[in-house]
């Protein structure tokens, strides 16, 4: 039995201090003898057939090591090999994704060349000199053209469809036959852009005695990448090693495999120089993932009581130019999490992908998720103003309720464990949704307008049972029991942010009685560390802690062999108490772990047939997906003169179950929050018709800076899961699941007089303003 | 986010700066606190091939506000305006644009001369030095000259400056009841629309008016449709200085962007220069 003082404790987090005093090591800050410098050509166009490149005078440059280009990477070398796409759907269009382009550019950003020189800036200067000829192609950048017809992204498909999925359960006809009020709405997802603080960023180096590469990339899978880039360089994958140092940020945009890391790592090769690459802020914009993208079409039935009964829902989803990793999966995820937390059995459903002349979407914190909560939030809002109920009313309507755990829902998902009802009860207690309301009423009779907004969401993560996931699912977890005591832990996960340095230890440190001085995490190397799939999907306690609970329980059982031997007593008599073995019932001898450990090292006082050593490798196969869940509240004023969003209140009450560190996970929350809530009223990338980026760059596009997010104020209910062994669910991407809609409906709940019903995202002033030059309802002036 | 090659000379003295300015001419620009110049040049949307940097120039540096006026050196530091007390009280409008401009890094770094001379037109100072009828000294190699506020800003990054002049001071007279508010873009954190008003109040009632408009069009704008109607509104009269303040920015081609159209944009100049004048009234 654990003791706890560490689990549950708001330790401070032990990255910190090398985060904040500039001595960790990001990729732009590793430093090898010797390394030049890569800068890319890229497409200025966002459709163009790429009629001849001159590198000649690029190349004259002393300064200039090489330039390559698409054809001479395709057939001078025959490097053919295209990006990676995991899935697992039977139709999907897979066209060619070269790292470089050939012969046509399909985006604004694409890589069409790659210049290498001795400085950066240098490289920069000659890129400039790379004179390609293209000759423009007609580019489609709005979904539904593209879905209805030409022109096409990829000529030889005759099409820009690259799948369609369809789903139904249940009876949803009949349901709408007899639906009391049928709402048809449609709601746009935007697109954004993730922008971690750190772009993307690599260097790679070539042993060729050892024939030997090595890539430090900003990554959130180095095994994974390590795989893919064996594969497509040709590789034995023995011979390449990943390492994710210090990563500034991934959000799911350091989940793929890029073509700037194959082509580097292949320059490098070439060169047997060390190559880096720090890609800008502009670049990172244009040739980054972006996220979300989705028109969702979507009607609901309901009775008169406010209860919803069926789901009608078209997805049809962004693309962009080429699949990356993970570029179809996100809009299935939206579908399978179309329920929310409602309990409703009737749907009718079809995604839609589409090829445009635009960034490759993919995951970004939540992936999918997020444009299923917020429409189906959205959706329940509706329902509540058309029939004149209390959105909270309506929820507590619909909810799966506390005892119908596990769950199975009609698109074929198994809720874990769930309390809705009493989350959103504590949230509407804290706030005093009452009073708030009655506020809401006076405010609106002098012509302010007060905004309140509610979203219960639900979400599926710790990705996830290797059956249900386009890659492996599993994670691993080494724990080394050093000589002298201190304790070595290699996990397969590869924090970037999320601060598992600090709550595997805590978990380590109780479990195995050290201090948590004595822990150390690794991470992020595929040398030193055994093969992990990687941080993403909310999944590196709620999968990689229970790998390392598993690699615990290993080192307790022999551990405990160890000290009963020296004692003569029985294995099964002997127990870990309060982080020390003894006899069960006899405190009168104990043993730690780092003195088993010592013992295991020196191998001669071990039982007979034990084997020297005190270490463990073990790894976790989840049977399920976790699904954390909660109550955002967000109020707001709506400034009628200005459209102007000001924040009142922020309440989040989150629900994980078992909390390692409250205080890391606030973190995620306030974080996620922020990233949620910026949606809803800020970010939005645009390309024009022709597929050129207008909003390219950090005046254009906005992230919130401090004074634009509100004081949250949070607090949690526990309901544990028994997926893992520790009852832990993932906190990563809740706070933007869960926030971007309580934002909307808060904006939107505001301009309720008006006559307003729904506004797509984001809910920028302007938008608000014109909505309001309605005379409101209440017959106040302006 | 890699500028174009350049060189990079130091100038000792407006003279030197002058002497250096002539003998590069047109590759040569002016640096300052470099908020404006360098981020243009990552971007190489600007690619001088010859940066005198002005910086360490000893005189230029200074606030001296009082009563009987305002004398600001051109290479004071925003941070510098947005500290003094003086300046809160001599001219709000002034101190309230340096405090709500860009970044702490962007406020200890750039300068009112820089950020003027480049003439940006959603810069905020554009505004308020027009408000407050500002005096531009500019120096030149056959000696200064001076300009208003409305003569200086001329266009889309283009002012009055000469090829062969640096800017130098700024001045201004008091101007207790005056305000500058601004409506921030969510990215660049420059004006959408900024307001700035100089009042002098008589009685209770507006005496007279300067309101200047930034970030709506080419170049920030005098609103003297506005002027003239608040004469003799009392500025706590919301629905008068609404009406004096409707059609702010008549006339003027505004722009548009991702974030806010051309007649949004316009609408927004009402409604802020209303909160200008409501601000500008109430500073003590």
């Amino acid at each position: 039995m654990a003791f706890t003082t560490m689990v549950g404790a708001r330790i401070r987090r032990r990255e910190d201090p090398r985060l904040i005093t500039g001595r960790a090591t990001y990729v732009d800050d590793v430093r090898q003898v010797g390394t030049v410098y890569a800068a890319f050509v890229r497409s200025p166009y966002g459709h163009a057939k790429i009629t001849s490149i001159d590198t000649a005078q690029a190349k004259s440059d002393p300064h200039v090591l090489a330039v390559y280009t698409g054809e001479d990477l395709h057939h001078a070398h025959n490097l053919k090999a295209s990006l990676p796409v995991a899935h697992k759907m039977p139709d999907l269009k897979t066209p060619p994704h070269y790292v470089l382009a050939l012969d046509e550019a399909r985006v604004v950003g694409e890589a069409v060349a790659i210049v290498v020189a001795d400085s950066p800036y240098t490289a920069r200067d000659a890129a400039e000199k790379v004179v390609v000829e293209y000759e423009q192609l007609p580019a489609v950048v709005d979904i539904e053209k593209a879905a209805a017809g030409p022109p096409y992204v990829h000529e030889s498909l005759g099409t820009n469809v690259a799948f369609t999925m369809p789903f139904s359960a249940g009876d949803p006809d009949k349901a709408f036959a007899e639906a009391d009020v049928t709402i048809k709405q449609r709601i746009v997802n935007q697109r954004v852009a993730p922008v971690p603080i750190e772009p993307r960023s690599m260097v790679a180096s070539y042993d060729a005695g050892m024939q030997q590469l090595t890539l430090y990339s900003a990554t959130q899978i180095p095994h994974l990448l390590r795989t893919q880039l064996a594969i497509v360089l040709g590789l034995p994958e023995n011979k390449i090693r990943v390492i994710a140092p210090e990563v500034g940020g991934g959000f799911g945009a350091k989940l793929n495999v890029y073509a700037e890391e194959v082509v580097v790592s292949w320059v490098a090769m070439q060169l047997e120089r060390p190559v880096k690459y720090i890609e800008t802020r502009s670049e990172c914009f244009q040739a980054m993932i972006h996220g979300r993208d989705q028109i969702d079409d979507l009607e609901v039935a309901a009775k008169n009581d406010g209860t919803i009964t069926a789901l009608r829902l078209k997805i049809t989803a962004n693309m962009g130019a080429y699949h990356q990793l993970l570029t179809p999966v996100i809009p299935t995820l939206t579908m399978l999490m179309a329920h929310g937390c409602y309990k409703f059995e009737n749907i009718a459903a079809e995604v839609v992908g589409v090829f445009t002349n635009t960034m490759s979407t993919d995951a970004y914190r939540g992936a999918g998720r997020p444009e299923a909560t917020f429409f189906i939030e959205r959706a329940i809002d509706m329902v509540a103003q058309r029939l004149k109920l209390d959105p909270v009313e309506v929820r507590r309507k619909n909810f799966i309720a506390s005892d119908a755990f596990p769950h199975t829902t009609a698109t074929g998902l198994t809720y874990d464990s769930g309390d809705y009802e009493t989350t959103m009860d504590k949230a509407l207690a804290i706030i005093d949704y009452a009073g708030l309301r009655k506020q809401q009423e006076e405010l609106r009779k002098q012509g302010r307008y007060l905004g309140i907004g509610i979203s219960t969401y639900v979400e599926v993560c710790g990705m996830g049972p290797s059956a249900a996931m386009p890659a492996a699912g599993w994670d691993s977890a080494t724990i080394r029991v050093e000589p002298t005591g201190s304790i070595t832990v290699l996990t397969g996960v590869s924090p970037h942010g999320q601060g598992q340095e600090t709550t595997f230890a805590q978990i380590v440190a109780d479990e195995l009685g050290v201090p948590i001085d004595h822990v150390s995490v690794i991470h992020g190397d595929t040398d030193k560390v055994q093969y992990g799939v990687g941080t993403f999907g909310s999944r590196g306690t709620a999968v990689g802690g229970a790998a390392l609970k598993l690699a615990i329980d290993t080192i307790q059982a022999k551990a405990v062999k160890i000290a009963a031997h020296q004692w003569e007593a029985n294995p099964d008599d002997v127990e870990y108490r309060n982080g020390k073995m003894q006899v069960k019932g006899d405190p009168s001898k104990s043993m730690t772990t780092a003195e088993a450990g010592f013992l295991a090292f020196m191998g001669d006082k071990l039982p007979p047939g034990l084997e020297p050593g005190l270490d463990a490798t073990r790894r976790f196969e989840p049977p399920n997906f976790v699904f954390p869940f909660g109550t955002h509240i967000c109020v707001v004023e709506v400034d009628a003169q200005s459209g102007e969003v000001k924040f009142v209140k922020y309440l989040a009450v989150d629900d994980c179950g078992r909390l390692i560190n409250p205080m890391i996970a606030e973190g995620q929350i306030h974080g996620g929050i922020a990233q949620g809530l910026s949606q809803a009223l800020f970010e939005e990338v645009v390309y024009d018709g022709n597929g050129q980026l207008l909003t390219g760059t950090l005046m254009d596009y906005a992230i919130p800076h401090a004074e634009q997010v509100p004081h949250y104020e949070l607090d949690h209910t526990v309901t544990p899961t028994t997926v893992n062994p520790l009852g832990i669910k993932g906190i990563g991407e809740a706070g933007t699941i869960g926030s971007t809609p309580a934002v909307a409906n808060a904006v939107i709940d505001a301009l309720a007089p008006f006559g307003v019903v729904h506004i797509d995202m984001p809910l920028k002033p302007e938008k608000l303003w014109a909505a309001m030059q309605a005379v409101p309802s209440n017959g106040s002036v302006r | 986010m890699i500028p174009a090659a350049f060189d990079y000379v130091r100038a000792n003295s407006v003279e030197d700066a002058l002497r250096l300015l002539t003998e590069h001419g047109e590759d040569a620009k002016l640096l300052a606190g470099g908020h404006s110049l360098i981020p243009m040049m990552k971007l190489r949307l600007a690619a001088p091939a010859m940066l005198i940097d002005i910086a360490g120039i000893p005189q230029l540096d200074g606030i001296t506000a009082s009563g009987g006026g305002v004398t600001i050196g051109a290479l004071t530091k925003h941070a510098a305006l947005a500290a003094s007390a003086d300046l809160r009280k001599h001219a709000p409008a002034l101190w309230d644009a340096a405090n709500d401009l860009g970044d702490p890094q962007v406020r200890n770094r750039g300068t009112i001369g820089g950020a003027s001379a480049h003439g940006d037109p959603s810069a905020d100072y554009p505004a308020v030095l027009q408000a407050l009828d500002a005096t531009f000294t500019l120096a030149g190699k056959g000696g200064t000259r001076e300009l208003r506020a409305a003569e200086f800003f001329l266009g889309m990054f283009e002012t009055a400056l000469g090829a062969n002049e640096m800017l130098t001071r700024i001045a201004f007279d008091a101007a207790p009841n005056s305000a500058y508010v601004k409506f921030h873009h969510p990215a660049s954190h420059y004006a959408v629309v900024g307001a700035a008003v100089a009042l002098t109040l008589s009685g209770g009632k507006i005496a007279s008016a300067r309101v200047a408009i930034t970030g709506i069009g080419d170049a920030a704008f005098r609103a003297g449709g506005v002027e003239s109607a608040l004469q003799g509104v009392n500025p706590n009269d919301a629905a008068a200085v609404k009406a004096a303040c409707a059609g702010a920015a008549r006339g003027v081609q505004a722009r548009a962007d991702t974030f806010a159209s051309a007649s949004y944009r316009s609408a927004m100049a009402d409604v802020f220069a209303a909160r200008a004048v409501a601000k500008a009234a109430s500073a003590r």
